[in-house]
């Protein structure tokens, strides 16, 4: 038979059985994951260590200090400024995010609708997220210069002010202009994010509730919202952790001034551990911000883990 | 040449034992169908016999070798996928030329080879064409070109119709009947389908929760089911069963239903005797009914009310209940019946099956 | 859409996106007119008669001349380019490996392993940054691109895991599973079948970790100290800034033209880059 001639045939020209290491999927798995691992390996779990060690002891730039014990923990919390830093912490991460969870909400609506030039507006709007922070907060901090303020111009023509309002000067009014900034850059990613969650929602279900008799404020509560929830959960965690462990817009907006009242755990570890050298100090401070932000992650993600599966 | 044999086949997922103990022996040039219900296992053993799915215990041999331990690549093996698994990125020609240069063939032999797989399922102009513009029906004879232009010992097929609309269906099966005929290849096909297989399969494996339950022609199953659940599954309409008990008079064994009593013919009743005074399943094919005339022996036939009629146009299907049971009868077009109707059906007392009440097997 | 009167569609809608668009790219509209704005109209008090903010009438090119004259701004361009493009490679490349092990392959504790990428992701730069100082001078890479080129990896490889994992398990297993029985090696179905099905995912991780390399700040800002070493953001954040003394205009076409770069990679593929966004987030 034809057909019995050619098998024969393809088996002569089979390649030789090589070695079949990587067809096991154990030992294509470990080769897989080799590089992954010996980057993360050096550069995330041994500096996580160094940083513990380094925070045991008293090193200085070039000095090494010999080990302390939680001397440093004990000194940054009988800090002021360490105590102001993670109030202001706190402060930041809690009201960017429920501005930027609203305003970031309603945006998305807006632009779930359908109107013309929406793919531009879209684009547009993602901007302050794409451009690089740094160079984006430098054009809020000259918006808010306190004798060139275009905001302040704004203002006095609107005649919401008489006078010039000092932005970056005033301890409070400091920490507002910092709020605002990272809200400004923040909005675009939770619109865009929830966006695309809204859009997995089918407009059946609108239509269906709006059949049912429900106002529009209704069917959001109802019908948008929950199926929302789990999408929003997710975002809201990646802000949060963002924003608790900001670093560059403070940096450049007041570089933890007036007087150190607008610093956050990472300016005030820079500000320590590269500024003045104190590299034991500093990496006590940053690694002050672990508890809290796995205490985060895992609340998070068990919450999450709940809405997704009820 | 290419007979495959599977000896004391198990396959346990973590909780499941998805395979127990089969044991086959799949001759060359075979087509040979796998049937059962979803979650029977018969995907997992051709998984095996592909070498997708580790073997938990047991050995498959292709062509008198062991293969448990040989990847996919080394076996010599073609596989059709339900959704036809062709590469999105390839055209239809890199589809199938795909298995001959991952095993270095020269450029000319594979254009010949794609060439000759093209024509026999006319796909010669598609070539040039990318999966996502081709129809179900192109889609699937592609994916049968890059099964055969490979000349593999054995052709695997899972469910490879059944993303195919109805008519489409009956036409490939056709095809594909024809394209074993041509090529004699080895094969094992996967399918939920009993139609499939009784038209496909030169021998058909029933399968049910991991275990094989019957291996035979297509019409051995048919005639002679080994159990109760093999001749609940093949044949469609399904056969009927009723509950009756076995009784003893005057030396003939009677068959006693709720509403009925029916004498079995002498043939069976030798097989029967040693079951009397217990109760049995009766099974009875819907085709193997018809409505009783006047000179049908009393004992061969029952009364039953007509519920449902189905038109079939060949046929009708009477839904009727006979005392508590419910039959369907497969009875010729121009019977008049109507739904309420009280009718008298006969049964072809050759064709009886009895069943066991507690194994299910067959009397 | 249910859409009511022509007023409610105004109140709710026009005018309210229309401020949202207006506030979002108001700072850029700044950054570009300050750019060409004359020291004179620049450094015009707010309360001044002559003050006239959205317009200028003397258009000039002195600060982007200064930029490149006056700094090492071209050596920054390229040195962001070339340190965001490499270490966009190195983390596809270990990304696309590490993605299709986690979600393809079954092995021990492939579950955790996943878990722990995932816990990666999470970890912010600030947290490490000091410890991670002292290790770049002891591997002696201070100062150069390559302790930014090794380093950015550990925030984009993880992402670029989680999104590729994504991808990859939207990728029907058959079409493996096919490959292999056609004679191809697990490797050889992943580099001919998996991989190049899941180009849109890696060109979305592509763009998407050459956005964020682009954006890095505190590494860049710790690691590196020569002038002509730095990144844009850090250059422009160390030189120029005199003590009190910000150049405005100089600073402001800096961080425009900082800005253009990424802007195109972005506008060419804005499709890619939102799917990575909001691929990152969902996974």
């Amino acid at each position: 038979m034809a057909t019995i001639a050619i098998a024969v045939d393809d088996r002569q020209k089979r390649p030789r059985p090589r070695t079949r290491v990587l067809e096991d999927e154990r030992w294509l798995a470990f080769a897989l994951l080799l590089p992954t691992a010996v980057l993360l390996g050096l550069f995330i779990a041994y500096p996580f260590v160094k940083g513990v060690l380094l925070s045991l002891s008293a090193d200085r730039v070039g000095v090494s200090g010999g080990f302390v014990g939680l001397a440093n923990f004990d000194k940054i919390w009988n800090d002021s400024i360490f105590r102001t830093a993670v109030w202001n912490t706190f402060w930041y991460t809690g009201v960017t995010t429920v501005f930027k969870l609203f305003l970031g909400l309603w945006l998305a609506l807006l632009l779930n609708r359908h109107f013309k030039g929406k793919a531009y507006i879209r684009a547009a709007i993602l901007l302050p997220f794409i451009i690089p922070t740094v160079l984006s907060t430098f054009a809020w901090k000259w918006m808010f210069d306190p004798t060139f303020s275009v905001i302040n111009w704004a203002l006095f023509k609107l005649g919401l002010i008489t006078g010039r309002i000092n932005w970056l000067g005033d301890p409070d009014l400091a920490m507002t202009s910092i709020i605002i900034v990272n809200i400004w850059r923040g909005v675009p990613f939770f619109a865009i994010s929830l966006l695309a969650g809204l859009q997995t929602i089918s407009p059946e279900l609108q239509e269906a509730a709006a059949i049912d008799g429900a106002k529009p404020w209704k069917r959001f509560w109802y019908v948008t919202w929950p199926l929302l929830l789990p999408v929003t959960m997710v975002v809201v965690l990646f802000s949060v952790i963002q924003t608790f462990a900001d670093f560059q817009l403070v940096y450049v907006m007041t570089g933890g001034g007036p007087a150190n009242a607008t610093h956050l755990f990472a300016t005030y570890a820079y500000q320590i551990g590269i500024g003045t050298g104190l590299l034991s100090e500093g990496a006590a401070i940053s690694l002050a911000m672990f508890p809290f932000l796995l205490l985060i992650v895992i609340v998070q993600l068990l919450y999450i883990r709940r809405v997704e599966t009820r | 040449m290419a007979q495959v044999v599977i000896r004391d086949l198990n396959k346990k997922f973590d909780e499941v034992h998805a395979v127990k103990n089969v044991n086959l022996h799949i001759k060359d040039k075979e087509f040979m169908v796998f049937v059962g219900p979803s979650g029977c296992g018969k995907t997992t053993t051709l998984r095996m016999v592909a070498g997708l799915e580790s073997i938990t215990s047991g050995e498959v041999l292709i062509n008198d070798t062991v293969v448990n331990e040989l990847p996919p690549m080394d076996r010599d093996i073609a596989m059709v996928f339900q959704n036809y698994a062709l590469y999105p990125h390839m055209s239809v020609y890199d589809n199938m030329a795909f298995g001959l240069k991952m095993r270095k063939f020269e450029r000319a032999e594979i254009a010949k080879r794609v060439q000759e797989a093209a024509d026999i399922l006319d796909i010669g102009q598609l070539l040039k064409r990318k999966p996502r513009q081709l129809s179900g029906g192109q889609r699937q004879r592609v994916a049968l070109g890059r099964a055969i232009v490979r000349h593999p010992q054995v052709f695997l097929f899972d469910e490879p119709l059944s993303n195919l609309d109805a008519k489409l269906r009956v036409q490939m099966r056709v095809e594909l009947k024809k394209l074993h005929n041509r090529l004699g290849t080895t094969a094992i096909y996967v399918t939920h389908d009993q139609v499939e297989a009784m038209t496909l399969g030169d021998r058909v494996v029933v399968m049910k929760d991991g275990v094989v339950q019957q291996v035979g022609a297509p019409l051995e199953l048919y005639n002679q089911p080994a159990n109760r659940f093999v001749a609940g599954f093949i044949g469609s309409p399904a056969m009927n069963f009723a509950t009756v008990s076995l009784a003893e008079h005057d030396g003939a064994v009677w068959v006693e239903g709720p509403d009925f009593r029916i004498r079995p013919p002498q043939s069976s009743a030798g097989r029967l005797r040693g079951h009397a005074g217990r109760q049995v399943v009766l099974g009875i094919r819907p085709e193997d009914l018809r409505v009783a005339n006047g000179s049908d022996p009393a004992d061969l036939g029952f009364d039953a009310v007509v519920e449902v009629t189905e038109q079939l146009g060949s046929e009708i299907l009477l839904d009727v209940k006979a005392g508590p049971a419910s039959m369907v009868a497969s009875v010729e077009p121009t019977v008049p019946a109507k739904v309420g109707d009280r009718l008298r059906l006969a049964l072809n007392p050759d064709r009886l099956h009895f069943f066991d009440t507690q194994t299910e097997a067959a009397i | 859409m249910i859409e009511g009167a022509p007023w409610r569609r105004w109140v709710f809608f026009y005018i309210p996106l229309t401020l949202f668009v207006f506030v979002l790219l108001f700072p850029f509209y700044w950054m570009l007119i300050t750019t060409f704005r004359p020291d004179g109209e620049l450094y015009q008090p707010w309360n001044s008669p002559r003050y006239q903010p959205f317009w200028t009438s003397n258009p000039t090119l002195e600060h982007i001349k200064y930029l490149f004259n006056e700094t090492l701004f071209a050596d920054w361009l390229w040195n962001t380019m070339f340190i965001a493009a490499i270490s966009t490679v190195i983390s596809l490349f270990c990304g696309v490996l590490a993605g299709y092990a986690l979600s393809r392959l079954n092995f021990p504790f492939a579950g955790s392993l996943g878990t722990g990428i995932f816990v990666t992701y999470l970890v912010p730069q600030t947290l490490l940054f000091i410890p991670l100082a002292e290790i770049i001078r002891n591997f002696k890479l201070g100062d150069t691109p390559w302790s930014l080129i090794l380093t950015y990896p550990t925030f984009l490889i993880p992402f670029c895991t989680w999104l590729m994992m994504g991808y990859f398990k939207a990728v029907p297993r058959e079409l493996e599973e096919c490959a292999r029985i056609d004679g191809a090696s697990r490797v050889q179905a992943m580099l001919y079948i998996i991989i190049p099905v899941a180009i849109p995912g890696i060109l979305s991780a592509g763009i998407f970790a050459f956005t964020l390399s682009w954006n890095e700040f505190i590494y860049a800002l710790v690691f590196l100290s020569s002038p002509g070493e730095k990144t844009v953001p850090v250059g422009v954040t160390s030189e120029l800034i005199r003590g009190d003394v910000f150049f405005w205009g100089p600073l402001m076409a800096g961080a425009l033209l900082g800005s253009i770069p990424v802007a195109m990679v972005y506008s060419f593929f804005v499709e890619h880059y939102v799917s990575g966004l909001t691929g990152s987030v969902k996974g």
